[in-house]
């Protein structure tokens, strides 16, 4: 009988990463919920009565709760494998993980599913904060697959580059680097808090190179059945990038860039 | 005499290079460790040990040359050689977010090891850290991070067990007791290959020793044959002079006496007639023997005026 893909190395690696978060949940869970509540409060508030999206068709506070929920899951995602790693490396203690006989695949599905899991509980802890601002019926998506699809799928790319920021960040500056001018810029104008038929033609069209606007609308969609564009090609464009992105980090792993000499 | 044998060896090293810029960190070693030895690995800070071991670990790709643990090329056969070893690394690492207890299953089952909490139990035992199980490894002492870094080595019974520098800041107390586990698991058949700067250590443990320098052995031999190689004694002579017959082998010392070094007890009594029949006075006399010091500084110093 061959060995399963996935061995118990996989399963006590990714277990460490879930535990290692869930120990810090005020700080992993509650903080980012807390903090996006606080965009959903100042936002919706100022903006409900002025900012009209599809058509009027859907309230901005409505509108905005999917975006909020996506941007928590992403940067949460993203959060959890970079700084999981970055630490271990930094103190060293990676070495517990490089000396077992764990495979490449093994690590890259333990850490991108760890972050995953922190990405999607910090997300459903958004989501249901969100209820009494539109109510349960509003709140709940029209197309929950659609949503999940684009949570799972746009958690899994945030993982996975985070888990790129961590092996090729050597201090938690590069790491810094990584998060404020690249990740931060790309989720802030993806549409989290507007429709792109909103923006100027030029930026339109500059938004649809940023590929975390394909992971919000596609979620958006879910929620709404409507979306700035097809579900279908946010799809493709969000499916390319797991597997470029998981190409990429396989190959660091499995090289060892920067984590075996 | 090298063991040589029929059987796998635990640790077979062929003709290993590895650089880094500006430095030759081994070249050309090649070593071969049978099942069953306790091994000392020794050379000054620098001399290539802990890289050898990182590259035994797999923790570092040697440029040319081969690696194997139990039979198992390190890197084309790395899982099944990394289930064979178990490292204590050198530098004192852990995770700051989990217990002693919690460290150790986590170690374990990396290694596949399905119910590992009795073994757990008997190494939290052994290294004294039962009453340490549940605490955060954030809130142990140096040397208490140092016996969890040796249980984690353990925690899946590897046959062949590396301990890069193991005892450095345990107290002597539990220096003893970690000898002690150790040498029963050396016992139970369990390959033990030692670095350490205690080089008693070495001597009363280890039934061979590697010596490296610069990268190179330079010695490679049973700890006996090395210590049969310095059988000469040293002895210290406080004096005003030295007889004239014996001036040339002598060598002052920093503390005004004079150093002579012997081939035996039986020369030593020509030495104290030769001060008789010169009708010098002898103030303290001091004796040394043989040790593996004293045979790691001569052949450490000595290649280092051969280069």
């Amino acid at each position: 009988m061959s060995a399963p893909i996935l061995g118990p190395g996989f399963n006590a690696l990714f277990y460490k990463e879930c535990l290692r978060f869930w120990k810090v949940a005020f700080q992993t869970i509650v903080a980012p919920v807390v903090t996006t509540l606080l965009y959903l409060l100042i936002f919706s508030h100022v903006l409900e009565s002025n900012v009209k999206v599809y058509d009027g068709r859907v309230s901005y506070t409505s509108f905005l709760i999917p975006g909020l929920v996506m941007m928590a899951v992403l940067q949460n995602a993203f959060a959890n494998s970079s700084s999981s790693l970055i630490q271990s490396k930094m103190m060293r203690s990676i070495i517990f993980i490089l000396l077992p006989p764990i495979t490449s695949l093994e690590i890259f599905c333990a850490y991108v599913f760890g972050a995953m899991v922190r990405g999607l509980c910090v997300g459903l802890g958004v989501w249901l904060i969100t209820f009494p601002f539109v109510g349960a019926a509003a709140a709940v998506p029209q197309q929950p697959l659609w949503a999940l699809a684009f949570a799972a799928c746009g958690s899994a790319i945030m993982g996975t580059l985070g888990l790129i920021a961590g092996i090729w960040s050597e201090k938690f500056d590069h790491l810094a680097v990584f998060q404020n001018f690249i990740i931060m810029p790309l989720t802030f104008l993806s549409g989290v808090f507007y429709s792109i038929h909103s923006l100027p033609a030029f930026w339109q069209s500059l938004s649809h190179f940023n590929p975390i606007f394909y992971m919000i609308d596609g979620f958006r969609y879910g929620f709404f059945g409507i979306a700035d564009v097809s579900p279908w090609r946010s799809l493709a464009v969000v499916a390319f990038f797991v597997i470029a992105l998981s190409i990429i980090a396989m190959r660091m792993i499995a090289s060892g860039y920067k984590l075996r000499q | 005499m090298n063991p040589v044998s029929n059987k796998t060896a635990a640790v077979n090293v062929d003709d290993v290079c590895k650089s880094y810029p500006n430095v030759r960190a081994l070249n050309h070693v090649s070593l071969r460790v049978e099942q069953g030895e306790f091994f000392a690995l020794l050379g000054p800070n620098g001399a290539g040990k802990t890289t050898l071991i990182s590259i035994l670990a797999g923790l570092t790709r040697a440029d040319s040359g081969h690696a194997a643990i139990m039979g198992h090329d390190t890197i084309a056969d790395y899982r099944d050689a990394r289930k064979n070893l178990g490292v204590v690394p050198q530098e004192l690492v852990y995770d700051p977010f989990f217990s002693v207890r919690e460290t150790l299953r986590f170690q374990a089952r990396y290694y596949g090891v399905p119910k590992p909490d009795a073994w757990i139990d008997e190494i939290l035992h052994n290294l004294d850290l039962t009453g340490k199980a549940n605490e955060n490894m954030r809130s142990l002492s140096g040397g208490m991070k140092r016996r969890v870094l040796v249980g984690q080595a353990l925690v899946h019974k590897p046959p062949v067990i590396v301990l890069d520098e193991p005892t450095a800041g345990v107290d002597v107390e539990l220096r003893q007791n970690l000898w002690t586990f150790i040498k029963r698991l050396n016992g139970e058949g369990h390959t033990i290959i030692l670095t350490t700067h205690y080089l008693e250590e070495a001597e009363a443990l280890c039934n061979r020793v590697a010596m490296l320098k610069n990268g190179e052995i330079v010695a490679l031999d049973t700890t006996a044959n090395l210590l049969r190689g310095m059988s000469g004694i040293t002895v210290q002579i406080s004096a005003d002079t030295t007889p004239v017959s014996w001036a040339p082998r002598s060598s002052a010392q920093a503390s005004g006496a004079f150093g002579f070094t012997l081939s035996g007890y039986a020369e030593l009594e020509s030495l104290l007639a030769a001060f008789r029949e010169a009708n010098i006075a002898i103030r303290e006399l001091k004796l040394g023997e043989a040790d593996l010091e004293r045979a790691f500084l001569k052949l450490t110093s000595h290649t280092a005026v051969a280069a």
